[in-house]
């Protein structure tokens, strides 16, 4: 049976070769390690922190923000699954592989939620940046390792920065789809009354896209955990390094060690982050809230409700 | 009086070309004619009228009639098509985005038909919302949040979340929010289309006392004619995105441009739109001075059942001809014996519904000025005014119908 490629065949693999190796990396390779700057700053700067900070001082930390945000049955599983990571002797790796996520999900929400709000506020620029987030989402990260080491190296950095491009979608996405869900007519009233664009913006549609935004955000960490094992195969280190080694030497223990950690973090963030979206139904919390109300003393409800009980 | 705001030929047209609906516009082409050979929609043609400083404008209409466009062109959150609308020494139509921000901000707020509260804000925050967007310090702010709570009844409640409140109590904070940013105009965009039916009635009579001591200019959009009747010191009718009727409560029950008007009058309770003294009569009475013989002479002429008598400026009483025609006939020649001291007297300011008891006593009202006699009225006109409304409704459905 004809086809096509009896007459032609395409040599797309070469171009795209071509492409990346002859043309991206030689002119532009200053470009992308210069990239590398800010994120190893902040994952250093983590990473360091983390390893520092003893593992019980950590561990009660970590309890506390767990039991504030989500409740006592949270802060008992941290407790015995922290010092169970400690057994077992993978504290370091999951430090390291936290620092990661956290670099990742902090580079993420640095752009995720202003592209979010511009996709918003164009339907224009929305079309544009849509196909591109759907590439993000759906090419399988290991495509991209490969150019991505060519361009930065290996290492741990550019394990946060292909973490990024697989986590970046959610947030951009759910940010867009909580400011376009804030109800037209409050939009409308805020204008009435005089509000710039931007004063609507920080007064009416952050606030209340807020939750839909933090359930993106809890998703970008949720991807960001799962891109650990992968970005261990372009050098970074932490549990995706334990789990990668176990598979190497056929070691069923090693590997489990490196997956029961990843698995542990995903459930003590998941669930933190989970009870900051889901906090107040109707009165959308601000930033600002979130961290004030995860210090202060007392159930964090609302003001109105507690005066009204008193 | 001044004109607070002007409007003068407002078009807005809904589509991608508004200049060639414009043109279809001008050959007189009706709005359904334009949207089958353009797509376009005409929200509002040419609407022009001025409202002045303290007055409570109305406009009347049944969805999708272009009055929720109307009351959106006047603050510029739709931009028309052509047309000025002049706020002050401002056209809103055409001024830059910083003069309408000044615009929004001093001299124009708006209350919404779904209270539109920020469900993140407390109460006073919300009301306070206009002035923190001025740039207004935060215990100013919170000192006229308060003021403005309390003259809509919500001073308890600065510090609770809209959704704790009532639907009623929702839309007082709407109001709040409009009062607290002290601009000059208010628009209502159907405020009351959500609250249950009592509460509405609440919060009409209440808006009305408001205004007695704000004097504020209000815009106020609703579809209900009861409602523009009760509120409008001046009703706009409007169809299909034009202005069909423009005129008082009473013009627009009484001499009803068209059919259209006529059918949406037919239901309205005419004695809570017409008032005592558009039905008086000019007071035919004598003094207490004059004979039996002439009242009575002259209640046969005029063809009355009683006539009041004055004192000096002032009301003696009644008297009616079935006493006056015996007592005449026994020999009587004076009005006092048989005068009757007791009478029913109105206001020529009070509805006619407020006279149905004075009424059924059958005899004629006197109608005051204050203290001064200025007319009469007698039971049977105000049956008859009430009555000519229905004829006039059936006689105009009837058309309807034919047409």
């Amino acid at each position: 049976m004809w086809s096509p490629s009896d007459i032609y065949e395409m040599p797309f693999g070469d171009w795209v070769d071509f492409a990346v190796k002859d043309w991206l990396v030689p002119n532009f390779r200053p470009v992308f390690q210069s990239i590398r700057i800010p994120v190893e700053w902040v994952l250093d700067g983590l990473d360091g922190f983390l390893n520092f900070v003893p593992m019980v001082v950590f561990t009660v930390v970590l309890v506390a923000i767990a039991w504030r945000a989500a409740g006592r049955g949270l802060a008992i599983f941290s407790i015995v699954s922290l010092i169970f990571l400690d057994l077992i002797g993978v504290w370091s790796e999951t430090m390291t592989t936290l620092a990661m996520v956290t670099t990742a999900v902090f580079f993420c929400a640095l752009f995720g939620v202003p592209l979010g709000v511009m996709a918003a506020r164009s339907d224009r620029f929305l079309k544009v940046l849509r196909p591109v987030l759907d590439v993000m989402q759906t090419i399988p990260p290991f495509v991209y390792l490969v150019p991505i080491v060519m361009l930065f190296g290996v290492g741990t950095v550019p394990g946060v920065i292909a973490t990024f491009i697989f986590a970046l979608p959610p947030i951009t996405r759910l940010t867009n789809l909580g400011i376009r869900s804030v109800r037209e007519d409050l939009v409308e009233a805020s204008y009435a009354f005089g509000s710039t664009p931007r004063q609507v913006l920080w007064e009416v549609q952050i606030p209340l896209a807020m939750r839909t935004i933090m359930a993106g955000l809890n998703q970008t960490l949720m991807m960001s955990l799962s891109m650990a094992v992968i970005a261990a195969l372009i050098g970074a280190g932490g549990l995706g390094l334990t789990v990668n080694t176990g598979l190497g030497r056929l070691d069923v223990g090693l590997a489990t060690e490196g997956g029961i950690g990843i698995v542990i973090l995903a459930i003590i963030l998941d669930r933190i982050t989970q009870s900051f979206a889901e906090r107040r139904s109707s009165t959308s919390p601000s930033l600002t809230g979130i961290l004030r109300s995860l210090f202060s003393s007392g159930k964090p409800a609302r003001p109105a409700a507690d005066k009204q009980a008193a | 009086m001044s004109a607070k705001l002007t409007a003068k030929n407002v078009y807005k047209v809904f589509g991608s070309s508004p200049e060639t609906a414009l043109d279809l516009v001008e050959q007189g082409k009706t709005k359904d004619e334009i949207f089958e050979s353009t797509g376009q929609t005409v929200g509002v043609h040419d609407a022009s009228f001025e409202v002045d400083e303290g007055q409570i404008f109305v406009v009347m209409g049944l969805s999708g009639s272009g009055k929720s466009t109307l009351v959106r062109m006047l603050n510029g959150l739709i931009p028309p098509t052509s047309g000025s609308i002049m706020v002050d020494d401002t056209d809103v139509a055409s001024c830059s985005g910083e003069d309408l921000r000044k615009v929004r901000r001093d001299k124009i707020s708006m209350v919404f038909q779904h209270f539109a509260l920020f469900p993140h804000r407390t109460v006073g925050e919300n009301a306070a919302y206009g002035l923190k967007v001025k740039g207004v310090g935060a215990s100013e702010r919170r000192e006229k949040a308060q003021n403005a709570l309390d003259q809509v009844g919500l001073g308890a409640y600065a510090d609770s979340y809209p959704d704790e409140l009532s639907g009623g109590m929702q839309q007082r904070v709407g109001l709040a929010r409009g009062l607290c940013a002290e601009s000059e105009i208010l628009l209502m965009d159907e405020p009351f289309s959500a609250l249950d039916p009592l509460i509405r009635r609440d919060m009409q009579d209440e808006l009305l006392q408001l205004q007695r001591s704000l004097k504020k200019t209000i815009i106020f959009i609703t579809h209900d004619l009861n409602e523009a009747l009760i509120l409008g010191d001046k009703i706009a009718i409007m169809k299909d995105g034009r202005f069909v009727q423009v005129g008082t409560a009473q013009e627009i029950v009484g001499e009803p441009a068209d059919d259209y008007v006529a059918a949406f009058t037919q239901d309205i309770d005419r004695s809570r739109v017409f008032k005592v003294k558009t039905i008086a009569n000019e007071p035919r009475s004598l003094t207490l001075q004059d004979s039996l013989a002439d009242a009575v002479e002259r209640m046969e002429k005029l063809e009355r059942d009683a006539l009041f008598i004055t004192e000096g400026d002032k009301i003696a009483g009644v008297l009616s001809y079935r006493e006056a025609a015996p007592a005449l006939r026994n020999g009587e020649t004076t009005i006092d014996p048989v005068l009757n001291r007791d009478y029913a007297a109105v206001q020529g300011e009070a509805y006619l519904h407020e006279i149905y008891e004075a009424a059924s006593a059958g005899m004629p009202i006197a109608v005051m000025d204050g203290d001064a006699f200025v007319g009469v009225v007698r039971p049977s006109e105000v049956f008859a005014q009430l009555v000519r409304g229905e004829e006039a409704a059936a006689e105009a459905g009837d058309r309807m119908t034919a047409a």
